[in-house]
C-alpha cells in the first residue's frame, strides 16, 4: 500500500573552488554519494555536524541546485533539472521550510501576499479564491485572521515558523523538506511548532525529510533516520534500529554527545564522580 | 465570514501606514537642518506651480527704458523691480520666479532617467552576476573615471546644445552612482533565504529581481536620488552658465548667471540673485536627503 514519493540513487554534489594566485583549483565534494528513499506519511531525519552536506542535500532535493551525479525520483518521476529543467507541477510537489525564520520572509511583503504568491505564480486561481485559501491556511497554522495583512516584523520566531510553513504548504505538496525548522526557537515554541508539524502530517499525508542535528527532537518526530558524515551517509534505518544500536563509531560518539537528564543517568553520574574522589 | 474579516483587515490597514508615517517624521524632523530645508523645498514647489499669478512681469518682457534697474532698497531702485533689472530691462524676480520651474522640471526628469536607467541595469549586474557583471561595471567605471561636468559638456557637444540633451547627458554621467549602489544592495538581498524561498515557489527571473528584492533595496536609492536632484541642478547650472545648457532667452538660473557675466562689476544684483537661488535649492534639498537618510536607515535609528 506504501508509495515511495521520495527515491534518490547515489547523489553525488561537487563544489569547484576556482585557484588563486597562489592555491590551485580544487573540487570540494560536498554530498559523496547517498541514496535513500521515503514513504507517502513518512518522516526521514537526516542528521549531521555543521557542514556534512545535510543543507546541499536539502538543496537538492528541493529542485534548488542540480546533483553533479546520481538520479533523483519524486512521486515516481525521475528528475533532471540540468537538463529539463523545471516545470510548475514539478514545482508544487516538493517545498521547503528553512532554518531561519527571519531570513525566509520578504520584509516587504504582507502575510497575506506571502500565503498567495506560490498560488499567483503557479496556478490561475482568481485573487479572491487565492486569499480565502491563504486565510484557511493562516487558521490551519494556528495564526488568525487578523494576521492577515501584517508585515513580518510584526510576528515572533515561532509565528513566523508558521507563516513558512502555511506558505510552503499553500501549493499542496507532497513532499516538505525541513532544513532545521525549529533549531532558532526557543524550547517551548520548538514543541508548538514540532506538533504543528505532526498534526499537518496526519491531515494532508505529507511526506517529511527533516533536516537536523537536535537528536531528541528527531527522536521525537521522525520514523527513519540517516546520519551524514563528511557528506556520507554513515548510518540508514528506522528510528529505533538506530537509536537501540548504533552501528557506526560517529553516530555513537553523537550519541554519547548528547546531555541527559533523566534521574537514571545522573545517579549514574553522580556516582562516577564519587568513585572517582 | 471570511468577508467580514476582510472589512476588519481593511480597516486595520491604514492606522498602520499612519504609524510608519508617524515613525517616519519622528526620525526625520530630529534633524532640523532636514526639516528647514524640506520647508524651503516646499516653497519653491510652490512659487515654481504658481509662478504665472505671482510673477510681476513676463520674464522675457524687456522693459527698454529701465535697464540695469538695482534692486528697490537701493537708491534708483522702482517698487516695479523689486529684485532689479537686467541688462536689457528684464524684471530678474520674474525670472527666478520661471526659473524655479526649470530647475524643478530639470531635477525630476534628470533623477528619474538617472534612477530608472541605474536601477535597471544595476538589478541585472547585481542578479546575473558572471560576464555581463563585469561588462556593466567595467562601462560605468569608465563613465565615473570621467570629470562628471566634462563627460556631459562632451555629449552636448556631440549632441548638439539646449536643454533637452543637456539633461539627457546629466542623466547619463550621474546614472553609474545609481548602478553601485542598485547592484551592492541587491547582491546582498539576494542571498537571503526569502529570496531562496521565492525561487521555491516558482518566482521567475524578472519576478525575482523587480518584484521580490527590489523593494528591499530601495532606501539608499531614494537618498541617492534626492542627492542627484541637487547635482542634476547644479550641472545643469553649469552647463547652462558655459552656454551648452538651456539656451537664452530662457529663464534658467545657470544661464541667466551666464548672461550677466560681463556686468559683475557694474550691477552686483544681476549674478547674485540667480546664484544665491541656486545655493539655496541646492542646500535645501541636500539637506532633505541627509534627514531621508536618517530616517530610512535602520542602523541609524534608535528605538
Amino acid at each position: 500500500m506504501s508509495e515511495t514519493v521520495l527515491s534518490v540513487q547515489n547523489i553525488k554534489r561537487d563544489y569547484h573552488v576556482s585557484g588563486g594566485l597562489f592555491s590551485k583549483a580544487r573540487t570540494v565534494h560536498a554530498v559523496k554519494g547517498v541514496s535513500f528513499s521515503v514513504e507517502k506519511g513518512k518522516t526521514l531525519a537526516i542528521v549531521g555536524e555543521s557542514g556534512c552536506g545535510k543543507s546541499t542535500l536539502a538543496r537538492i532535493i528541493t529542485l534548488i541546485d542540480a546533483p553533479t551525479s546520481g538520479s533523483l525520483q519524486i512521486d515516481g518521476q525521475t528528475v533532471d533539472i540540468a537538463q529539463n529543467g523545471l516545470t510548475s507541477d514539478l514545482r508544487r510537489k516538493v517545498q521547503i521550510v528553512f532554518q531561519n525564520p527571519y531570513g525566509s520572509l520578504n520584509p516587504r511583503q504582507k502575510i497575506g501576499d506571502v500565503l498567495g504568491e506560490p498560488l499567483k505564480i503557479n496556478t490561475d486561481t482568481p485573487a479572491s479564491e487565492r486569499r480565502d485559501r491563504a486565510m484557511a491556511m493562516l487558521k490551519k497554522v494556528g495564526l488568525s485572521e487578523e494576521h492577515f495583512n501584517r508585515y513580518p516584523h510584526m510576528f515572533s520566531g515561532g509565528q513566523r515558523q508558521r507563516i513558512a510553513i502555511a506558505r510552503a504548504l499553500m501549493l499542496n505538496p507532497k513532499l516538505l523538506v525541513l532544513d532545521e525548522p525549529v533549531s532558532a526557537l526557543d524550547l517551548s515554541v520548538q514543541a508548538q511548532v514540532l506538533n504543528l508539524l505532526a498534526d499537518l502530517q496526519d491531515e494532508f499525508q505529507l511526506t517529511y525529510v527533516f533536516i537536523s542535528h537536535d537528536l531528541s527532537v528527531v527522536r521525537y518526530i521522525a520514523d527513519e533516520v540517516m546520519v551524514m558524515y563528511f557528506g556520507e551517509a554513515v548510518e540508514y534505518g528506522t528510528r529505533d534500529e538506530v537509536f537501540a544500536n548504533p552501528k557506526h563509531s560517529y553516530t555513537q560518539t553523537l550519541f554519547a554527545a548528547t546531555p541527559r537528564a533523566d534521574v537514571e543517568s545522573i545517579r549514574a553520574r553522580v556516582a562516577k564522580k564519587r568513585a572517582a574522589a | 465570514m471570511a468577508n467580514n474579516a476582510v472589512n476588519a483587515t481593511t480597516s486595520a490597514e491604514p492606522s498602520t501606514r499612519s504609524r510608519r508615517a508617524a515613525e517616519f517624521w519622528f526620525y526625520f524632523s530630529e534633524n532640523k537642518g532636514a526639516v528647514i530645508g524640506l520647508f524651503v523645498f516646499l516653497l519653491l514647489v510652490v512659487v515654481a506651480l504658481l509662478a504665472p499669478l505671482i510673477a510681476p512681469h513676463d520674464p522675457t518682457q524687456q522693459y527698454r527704458d529701465s535697464i540695469l534697474v538695482p534692486p528697490f532698497w537701493q537708491e534708483g531702485g522702482s517698487a516695479s523691480f523689486l529684485l532689479g533689472s537686467d541688462q536689457v530691462g528684464r524684471d530678474i524676480l520674474s525670472r527666478l520666479i520661471y526659473g524655479a520651474q526649470y530647475s524643478l522640471f530639470i531635477g525630476v526628469i534628470v533623477t528619474l532617467l538617472a534612477l530608472v536607467g541605474g536601477i535597471v541595469i544595476g538589478v541585472i549586474a547585481g542578479y546575473a552576476r558572471g560576464w555581463v557583471d563585469t561588462v556593466i561595471m567595467r562601462v560605468m567605471d569608465i563613465i565615473l573615471a570621467f570629470p562628471s561636468l566634462l563627460l556631459a559638456l562632451v555629449l552636448v557637444a556631440v549632441l548638439g546644445p539646449g536643454l533637452t540633451n543637456a539633461m539627457i547627458a546629466i542623466a547619463l554621467v550621474l546614472q553609474p552612482h545609481f548602478v553601485r549602489l542598485t547592484r551592492a544592495a541587491v547582491m546582498a538581498e539576494k542571498t537571503r533565504d526569502y529570496v531562496t524561498a521565492a525561487k521555491v515557489a516558482g518566482a521567475g527571473h524578472f519576478r525575482l529581481m523587480f518584484v521580490t528584492i527590489l523593494p528591499n533595496c530601495m532606501a539608499p536609492l531614494i537618498v541617492q536620488a534626492t542627492l542627484s536632484f541637487s547635482n542634476a541642478i547644479l550641472d545643469a547650472a553649469a552647463l547652462g552658465f558655459l552656454g551648452m545648457g538651456a539656451q537664452p532667452p530662457t529663464p534658467e538660473w545657470g544661464t541667466m548667471l551666464a548672461e550677466a557675466r560681463e556686468f559683475i562689476l557694474r550691477a552686483w544684483w544681476v549674478v547674485t540673485f540667480p546664484g544665491l537661488a541656486i545655493l539655496v535649492t541646492v542646500l535645501a534639498i541636500n539637506l532633505v536627503g541627509d534627514g531621508l537618510r536618517d530616517a530610512l536607515d535602520p542602523k541609524l535609528k534608535r528605538s
